[in-house]
């Protein structure tokens, strides 16, 4: 058994504190130690992920309890890529959160920081339904010091909303994993996964209920229409760098619905036949003309950027709902290009508030560094319209591939076609104005404060840039990424080596050990 | 039987009455209605396990005994809702003594670019 795979949830664990109790007042120690901390983890990503390459499935087993009395950490190709996805966006947040002084406008930044990243790597690595919940509360409440970090009253107004919605969809969850425990005797998902399987078609009311109930609480973290009123205003209020790591967050719910649907309530389980297609699939389509319309409609830059998101997480659930190898393929590269995308254009609105009033989309005096932030939101716009040649584009294609064969081709390919072209209307409006207008209006002396005009220092420059070397590096090795892709997807739908390693790996109270003690 | 009922409809008015605080404008009402949604879930959960009367949490060679995983859970549950209770009545109450004001939703100066067009 190895022991590396609990490392993305303990350091951040042990790191947090120290920041908090040792390095209370010494905001270069905390800088030192949140980034280490961060680059580590990327290491160790890394690694699950090369060993997860071949196909094996990484199991740890606290205080050795076997699997379906204890809790488990599962790595598979998809947890590790999630994992490695979020140490990698989340060191390009720090730094640009150390460029731009975020992390000095409140107290407790990275001891938070360090919470979050616990948070979503353990709800990326659990294989226990109600541990996702705890690691999920973990994330929502480190998130929520985050989301007012820096406080200002139209931010904690935004946070309540936030909190509110968030601890009812806690409340949800709670209803159907009660429903789940009453049903099966169990909340470990691979345990789970085979106990769904015999249940007699006579006796699925309460697993029905749980699977929608479920279905549901990921849809919120997802933000899928009609869920997704909490969104625009808490990220757009929240502090930019804290927005950017949020873009993982709702990427969360969307692994939550690939893990649960594919393992535990998989294609061929009868009772929850008709959830995908009948409503996940319309209310995706929702959502990406929703999303898209927002971007047209916004009168300010951070809500145009919180509309794309609400659009991109459209786009991954209208392919998540088609649950094809095909589709869950396109949706994970459109899931790592659609969150280094939100994260770079949450960070660049940030870079444009310097010397300008507000993030009004009204032309305004040229903003300090214009040349290099308008250079950095083109090419990051075109990352999120899905313009050619960037990963959006290939991911939308591989998108339209995947929903050729289905049913409702039609409505797939219609929407994401027009909506696109929206998306594109919108943002390009946004640039022109926000970049190009302001050069015709002479600057005047009281527009901003004197403090506000000062360019991004460079170490934002380098946040951003790496993101967008990223997204850059998504598309030009987009055949290497499509094969893995394609190798994590079809391990997700042939779930034999995920549950047998679970299983029947032997620890404390396993029926396999206790069986080979009364052979000696 | 009459246990069941008890509990079952002790379940069902806590969210009632939860839901409908819930859909209130000011925060107070919404947090009193979340509060009482993680009461009823604390039961359900607690309910989860089978009901049983006077049968011990532990697997015996009793053949009667009450189940203590949902007991853990609750416990988990009452442990994280009441945190977050307490986190969201700071959050609310900062939002209320900053705005002088305690809806919940935006307020109007947020939407000042788009409260301009109407008449």
């Amino acid at each position: 058994m190895t022991h590396w795979i609990v490392l993305p949830v303990i350091l951040p664990a042990l790191l947090a504190p120290f920041i908090v109790l040792a390095a209370r007042y010494h905001i270069g120690i905390q800088r030192v130690f949140s980034v280490g901390g961060i680059i580590a983890q990327i290491i160790i990503a890394a690694g699950l992920a090369w060993q997860t390459s071949d196909g094996t499935v990484l199991l740890y087993q606290l205080g050795d309890w076997a699997a379906p009395f204890g809790i488990v950490l599962v790595g598979d190709q998809l947890s590790t890529l999630m994992v490695l996805l979020t140490a990698v966006l989340a060191v390009f947040v720090l730094l640009y959160a150390i460029g731009s002084g975020w992390d000095t406008r409140g107290r407790h930044f990275h001891a938070l920081f360090q919470f979050q990243v616990m948070g979503i790597m353990g709800a990326f690595l659990t294989g226990d339904l109600f541990n996702l919940f705890v690691f999920f509360e973990v994330l929502l409440i480190a998130s929520y010091g985050l989301m007012i970090h820096s406080g200002g009253n139209l931010r904690l107004r935004a946070g309540v909303q936030y909190v509110l919605f968030n601890l009812i969809g806690s409340t949800l969850f709670l209803f159907a994993l009660g429903a789940i425990y009453a049903q099966t005797g169990t909340l470990n998902m691979a345990d789970l996964a085979q106990r769904v399987a015999l249940i007699t078609p006579e006796d699925t009311v309460g697993i029905r209920l749980a699977a929608v109930l479920l279905l549901l609480v990921f849809a919120i973290k997802a933000a899928v229409v009609p869920l997704h009123f909490w969104l625009p205003s808490s990220y757009a209020e929240a502090p930019a760098p804290v927005a950017a790591l949020f873009a993982i967050m709702t990427k969360v719910g969307a692994y939550a619905i690939i893990r649960v649907y594919t393992l535990v309530f998989g294609p061929d389980v009868a009772v929850t036949d008709g959830l995908h297609s009948v409503w996940l699939l319309p209310a995706a389509l929702v959502s990406l003309s929703i999303g898209m319309i927002g971007v047209l409609a916004a009168r300010k830059l951070d809500r145009l950027v919180t509309f794309s998101v609400i659009g991109s997480m459209g786009m991954v659930m209208v392919t998540i709902s088609m649950f094809t190898p095909d589709s869950i393929t396109a949706a994970l590269y459109y899931i790592v290009h659609s969150t280094l995308a939100a994260a770079a254009l949450f960070l660049i609105t940030d870079m444009a508030r310097a010397g300008r009033a507000n993030l009004d989309l009204t032309a305004q005096p040229t903003i300090s560094g214009a040349a290099l932030t308008s250079a950095m939101f083109f090419v990051a716009a075109i990352a999120m319209t899905g313009l050619p040649p960037l990963s959006g584009f290939l991911g939308k294609l591989m998108i339209l591939q995947a929903g050729f064969d289905t049913p409702r081709a039609v409505w797939i390919w219609s929407v994401i076609l027009i909506s696109s072209l929206i998306s594109i209307i919108g943002f390009s409006r946004a640039g022109a104005v926000l970049f190009w207008k302001a050069k015709s209006i002479e600057p005047s002396e009281t527009d901003a404060p004197e403090d506000m005009i000062a360019p991004p220092s460079a170490l934002s420059y380098v946040a951003v840039g790496g993101l967008i070397t990223l997204l850059v590096a998504h598309t030009a090795l987009a055949g290497p990424a499509y094969r893995y892709f394609e190798r994590t997807s079809a391990q997700l739908f042939a779930p034999a080596a995920y549950l047998s390693t679970v299983i029947e790996t032997p620890g404390k109270l396993s029926t396999a050990s206790d069986k080979k003690k009364e052979e000696y | 039987m009459g246990l069941e009922l008890l509990v079952a409809s002790a379940i069902g008015i806590l969210t009632a009455a939860g839901m409908y605080l819930v859909l209130r404008l000011r925060t107070f009402p919404v947090i009193m209605g979340i509060s009482l949604l993680t009461y009823a879930v604390n039961v359900f959960l607690f309910a989860s396990g089978r009901l049983s009367v006077s049968a011990p949490p532990i697997l015996t060679d009793a053949t009667v005994y009450a189940d203590p995983l949902p007991q853990a859970l609750v416990l988990t549950a009452i442990v994280i809702s009441f945190g977050m209770t307490a986190v969201v009545v700071m959050i609310a109450l900062g939002a209320y003594l900053g705005g002088d004001d305690d809806r919940v939703n935006d307020p109007i100066a947020d939407n000042d670019a788009s409260a301009e067009g109407r008449p």
